[in-house]
């Protein structure tokens, strides 16, 4: 595989066509008749949208509120337990297209031979599908449906498309692929300690212990991630290898 | 409630207005919608890309009705577009993939049973069993790929498990002809029928080829590739279920007497009120642009519109989860074969059909790749893993 950081013909700039550059400004200056307005009028219509619009959808309520939940809900009234299943599926959703984004970034390094520790990637892709049992089950023990998409879990969906297009195109490099897994592991680290500061306002204790754990590890994730990043682009710029030399 | 085609109704075309916001109103809820709503739309939107793919062949091949396809073909536009944009934009590509086969599957199934001619019936449910495959494999896809459950689109309406496989669908385009209906015999409703699930494949086979390309996975740019041949395997097959010998008027009565139907269907089904108001303004649309056409006819043909429409829209289209039905298909017609215009057993494939399968398959099969000892199971087939202890 081509390294992703070589020189070459890139045409996107205006550098690269010099006559048609002062052309394209020459045209654009003449041709445009100036007229009043600038980008309000498009955030207006926006606004008017956003006014005017419902949710993306419910979170499911358990017909029946179980274990741990429904002591809570007996505490105290004007409790909004839809808040605490809402994020419980969107961490749920995570985890499990976390596996996937691993078993992607895998494949991409054996196929290319790359460097990083494979074994170690293993263990994060099996800790993440671990996470992901443990929130299905978490979910069970209130009486949640885990396979049921909360508003959240659809949004973060959303929000992480891009992380999945990118591990998965062939032409992507490991460095390309570890910069979109950082994103998703400091996403997924700051979502674990929403989680158990929920569990522990909720008096959750059991839970928020497990959930503990759990960002204890997602924490070395984002450590090793992190410290992956540097190293490749160090690697690629040569700073590392100079560094090594002297 | 019944409606009649031939009695003059609908809202006249100088009444069919639209703004720019009412074309782009609030989508349906990907979460909190009935899955049909979804299917409802996406079939909608097929029907009226339809409609209007047809409507600038019969222009360019029709001088005399230029100018009144082009004003029909604008309001018919603007219908796709609203009824296309109800769908909301967190669905992702592949999720409205999902929703498009069990268009494919519950719309086909239903179609097949309502079908009164054996052969056009035995057509749609070979047709069914191939689409069927694509869930599956797309299912997969999204599982393997994605990390998502097809089901929280299909919210158990539709299985999930293999068809004819995909692999196999690939045959000669001879083999992809059918029998046409005869237009002087054929019943009504086998007409709008074959409209209807060809108009369905033929946008799906045009979704594909636009959305495939955007995706990074290899093999999911691959199995868009190998689906999109065989939708397009599927746009002939039932394109070639329309008699050739009908006129263009004729014809063209028939797709907006099949709007008109199709916006009666999802009218009488609809679940939600904001969107079953869309569907009944949209028939009453149709009815006055079958209106329009009927008296082209009447002035060009110097024919009774009686001779081909029937007076009353037949029953609806049910929507509603043919799983029964689609499963009993599935145990007795999954190893048909297609040789010419018959069906025949497995061992029967004309050699030309087998040897143009195995060329595209040498290299690998996209659709078997992906879907290699997959089982669906509720939220991920990791559901089956062991998790490995900490």
């Amino acid at each position: 595989m081509a390294k992703s950081n070589q020189m070459g013909v890139n045409r996107t700039g205006i550098d690269m066509s010099p006559a048609q550059a002062k052309e394209m400004v020459r045209g654009a200056e003449e041709l445009t008749p100036l007229r009043a307005g600038n980008g309000h009028s498009l955030a207006s219509i926006e606004r008017e949208y956003i006014e005017a619009a419902e949710p993306l959808g419910s979170v499911p309520l358990p017909g029946t509120l179980k274990g741990a939940l429904k002591s809570f809900m007996d505490k105290a009234t004007g409790r909004n337990p839809e808040v605490f299943l809402n994020k419980l599926g969107e961490r749920l959703a995570f985890e499990r297209t976390g596996v996937r984004l691993y078993d992607a970034l895998i494949t991409k390094c054996e196929a290319t031979g790359s460097a990083l520790p494979i074994e170690r990637l293993r263990e994060i892709r099996d800790e993440e599908a671990q996470h992901f049992h443990l929130l299905t089950e978490a979910m069970e023990s209130l009486g949640a449906d885990p396979t049921a998409q909360t508003p959240d879990a659809d949004v973060a969906a959303v929000a992480s498309s891009g992380i999945q297009k990118v591990l998965t195109d062939p032409r992507t490099s490991v460095a390309q692929c570890l910069d979109a897994m950082l994103t998703a592991e400091l996403t997924d680290n700051a979502g674990w300690d929403m989680l158990c500061s929920l569990a522990e306002e909720m008096g959750l204790d059991e839970l928020e212990a497990e959930f503990r754990q759990a960002l204890a590890e997602e924490d070395t994730h984002l450590e090793d991630v992190r410290t992956w990043v540097t190293e490749s682009v160090l690697s690629e710029s040569g700073t590392t290898a100079r560094r090594r030399s002297t | 409630m019944a409606v009649r085609l031939l009695d003059g109704r609908g809202t006249p075309l100088e009444k069919q207005k639209f703004t720019w916001k009412e074309i782009v109103g609030p989508p349906i809820s990907k979460l909190d919608d009935d899955a049909f709503t979804r299917v409802r739309i996406i079939l909608m939107n097929g029907i009226e890309q339809q409609a209007n793919r047809f409507q600038h062949a019969l222009a360019q091949m029709n001088g005399e009705l230029r100018e009144a396809a082009a004003r029909i073909r604008r309001v018919e536009h603007h219908q796709q577009t609203m009824v296309n944009w109800l769908l909301s934009p967190d669905h992702s590509p592949l999720e409205t993939t999902i929703g498009y086969e069990q268009v494919a599957i519950e719309v086909t199934a239903a179609v097949a049973q309502q079908e009164p001619d054996p052969y056009l019936a035995q057509v749609y449910r070979f047709g069914l069993l191939e689409d069927f495959d694509h869930m599956y494999r797309y299912s997969a896809l999204m599982d393997r790929v994605e990390g998502k459950d097809a089901n929280n689109i299909l919210q158990c309406y539709t299985d999930i498990c293999p068809g004819r496989p995909t692999s196999e669908e690939h045959r000669a385009p001879a083999d992809d002809l059918r029998t046409p209906y005869e237009r002087l015999t054929a019943d009504p409703i086998s007409k709008l029928h074959a409209l209807t699930i060809m108009s369905g494949e033929y946008q799906t086979r045009d979704y594909y080829m636009t959305i495939g390309p955007t995706f990074t996975d290899p093999v999911a740019r691959q199995l868009y590739a190998e689906i999109a041949s065989i939708e397009e395997q599927h746009v002939t097959q039932y394109g070639s279920l329309l008699d050739p010998n009908e006129t263009w008027l004729e014809r063209w009565m028939l797709y907006e007497a099949n709007e008109a139907y199709n916006y009666y269907s999802c009218m009488e089904s609809e679940s939600n009120p904001r969107i079953k108001a869309i569907w009944e303004r949209f028939l009453d649309y149709e009815l006055g642009h079958l209106e329009m056409v009927k008296r082209l006819f009447e002035k060009h043909e110097r024919r009774d519109p009686a001779e081909i429409l029937p007076d009353y829209l037949p029953d609806p289209i049910a929507y509603e989860s043919q799983r029964e039905f689609v499963r009993q298909t599935l145990r007795e017609e999954v190893d048909l074969r297609a040789n010419g215009e018959n069906f025949v057993p497995r061992d029967q494939e004309p050699r030309a059909t087998r040897e143009y399968r195995e060329h595209l398959n040498s290299e690998g099969s996209p659709s078997d790749a992906v879907a290699a000892g997959y089982q669906w199971q509720p939220g991920t087939e990791l559901g089956g893993e062991t998790p490995k202890a900490a």
